[in-house]
């Protein structure tokens, strides 16, 4: 009773200088549309989630990781065999970045599929575009900091793409490895990037994303918009769906836990500058479908390098992804337009399909 | 106002808006030019390599290959099937993976992308565009050195 009075108290001290009514109003307004495609909604959330995981484990992990050529890969060895539950936090960070990635993919999917990038969310699709790139920049940044084999490889192979652009290729190539070739420099660089400035940015933009759908609410499929919504149709945000979220989180939390204590993460052997590329070598999943199709590129498409065109492509079809509002003008005016569903079926099935090549070729 | 001459007042206001809007980027230039100088990484002094010495004849069987350091970058000797040397930058063409001796297939392979090159360092299967750079390879007694071709 006196502890109940004590947050009351608590609640009134808080309400007189922050106005607490107002917002507690605001978000009792807040509603989620219920319908078929409503599971959709619960992938931002489990990004996010996975996200505030990342930022935790991570920075757990910078207690003890020693970011240079020759301490990387021994600090991740005393990490995961000296520190207490050492294994646990790493395993987890790699688990959870994968996690991530997946249900950033499917959240992004599914909102091209329900055409939630249509007039007037254009630029959450943006910014949510954005920090998917981010994001897949962070995976790549932070393979390579255990500094292994595979990862030294990966940096190479990803940042040698990159300098295959024409003209400003070379500069890039240098600003990313920080000197000509992949070398403790490039890891300091990269740690720099995976800790501080894509991080930085990812928050940046989220902070954008969460405020253009709080102050737009949220988007319901094109074609469903115009049915009466029944009040019993719409789920209140505060606590109905946040309740929701909070336990789907504590799934995942689970699944995470389970797949980190089972399959733990491997740290594979020390990179050697000096050493040939070993056998069987291939990039995290979510970049196969592009390694994959770089195989399969003949080496001269009409004399020009077949790797540059590859590269091209893959870059224009990046930036068409982030303008995809824009050139689907027509679904802001309530027109479905078959083409674009077509396009990104074809765009799932073809990454699903060169990664499953990746694996088996 | 269309038609009439700019007042002294308009002219003044323009020419401090330019003045103004000039001072803003020659302000955001000498903000922004250190910070992106910084990030161009130094010139390392490279020590330059032109020759080195990558060991015995005997240390090389027929059909095998070894990665060795020349300079800052790897490169690849071969011993080929018929005994005679061979030695090229072990750097790909295509990404820059470094190549390995594939003794089973008697060829230069490339793990990353699946790129094969010949005994000469030409590339003959897979995405590589263009061949290895040879070095040549120079027997003095037992001891084999490779050096950039002149």
């Amino acid at each position: 009773m006196a502890n109940q009075r004590f947050s009351q108290r608590l609640y009134r001290w808080l309400d007189d200088r922050y106005q607490l009514d107002d917002l507690l109003h605001l978000v009792g307004k807040k509603y989620v549309p219920l319908h078929h495609h409503s599971l959709w909604y619960y992938f931002g959330g489990v990004t996010l989630f996975l996200f505030g995981i990342q930022v935790v484990t991570g920075i757990l992990l910078l207690l003890y990781y020693k970011p240079s050529a020759s301490e990387a890969f021994e600090s991740i060895q005393f990490i995961m065999s000296k520190v207490q539950f050492g294994w646990l936090i790493r395993s987890v960070h790699s688990w959870s970045a994968n996690l991530m990635i997946l249900s950033a993919f499917i959240h992004m999917f599914s909102t091209y599929f329900t055409r939630a990038y249509r007039s007037p969310r254009e630029l959450t699709w943006v910014s949510g575009v954005l920090m998917f790139f981010l994001v897949l920049g962070a995976g790549f940044s932070g393979y390579l900091l255990p500094w292994n084999e595979l990862a030294f490889f990966a940096t190479r192979v990803g940042t040698d793409i990159a300098g295959q652009i024409p003209i400003i290729g070379k500069p890039i190539l240098e600003f990313l490895r920080g000197g000509e070739d992949v070398s403790g420099a490039t890891l300091s660089r990269f740690f720099g990037f995976h800790v501080a400035i894509i991080p930085a940015l990812i928050t940046t933009l989220l902070v954008l994303h969460l405020a253009f759908i709080q102050r737009q609410g949220m988007s319901v499929p094109l074609g469903m918009e115009h049915v009466e919504v029944p009040e019993e149709k719409r789920l209140p945000f505060f606590p109905n769906f946040m309740l929701r979220d909070l336990l789907l989180w504590l799934i995942v939390l689970n699944v995470l836990a389970i797949l980190a204590v089972f399959f733990p993460w491997e740290l594979g052997k020390k990179a050697d500058p000096f050493a040939s590329a070993p056998a069987g070598i291939r990039p995290e999943w979510y970049f196969l479908f592009m390694f994959q199709t770089l195989k399969f590129i003949p080496s001269k498409i009409f004399s020009l390098d077949g790797e540059v065109i590859g590269i091209l492509l893959f870059g224009v079809a990046g930036v068409l992804w982030v303008l995809v509002p824009f050139l689907d003008t027509k679904s802001s005016r309530g027109i479905k337009v078959r083409g674009m569903t077509y396009i990104g079926i074809f765009i799932v099935m073809y990454m699903i399909a060169f990664t499953i090549l990746g694996y088996i070729l | 106002m269309p038609g009439f001459p700019p007042t002294g007042t308009e002219q003044r206001r323009s020419f401090l808006k330019y003045l103004l809007g000039g001072s803003f980027i020659a302000w955001l230039v000498a903000v922004l030019y250190p910070v992106f100088a910084y990030l161009k990484p130094p010139k390392v002094g490279e020590v330059e390599v032109s020759s080195i010495k990558v060991g015995k004849v005997n240390d090389f069987s027929p059909n095998s290959g070894k990665v060795v350091r020349f300079g800052n970058k790897p490169a690849i000797i071969i011993r080929k099937p018929d005994g005679s040397f061979a030695a090229f930058t072990a750097i790909c063409t295509h990404l820059a993976c470094t190549v390995q001796y594939r003794p089973d297939l008697g060829l230069i392979w490339c793990a990353c992308h699946n790129g094969k090159y010949d005994l000469n360092g030409k590339n003959i299967a897979g995405p590589p565009p263009r061949p290895l750079e040879p070095y040549k390879v120079i027997l003095k007694g037992d001891d084999i050195y490779i050096t950039r071709e002149a």
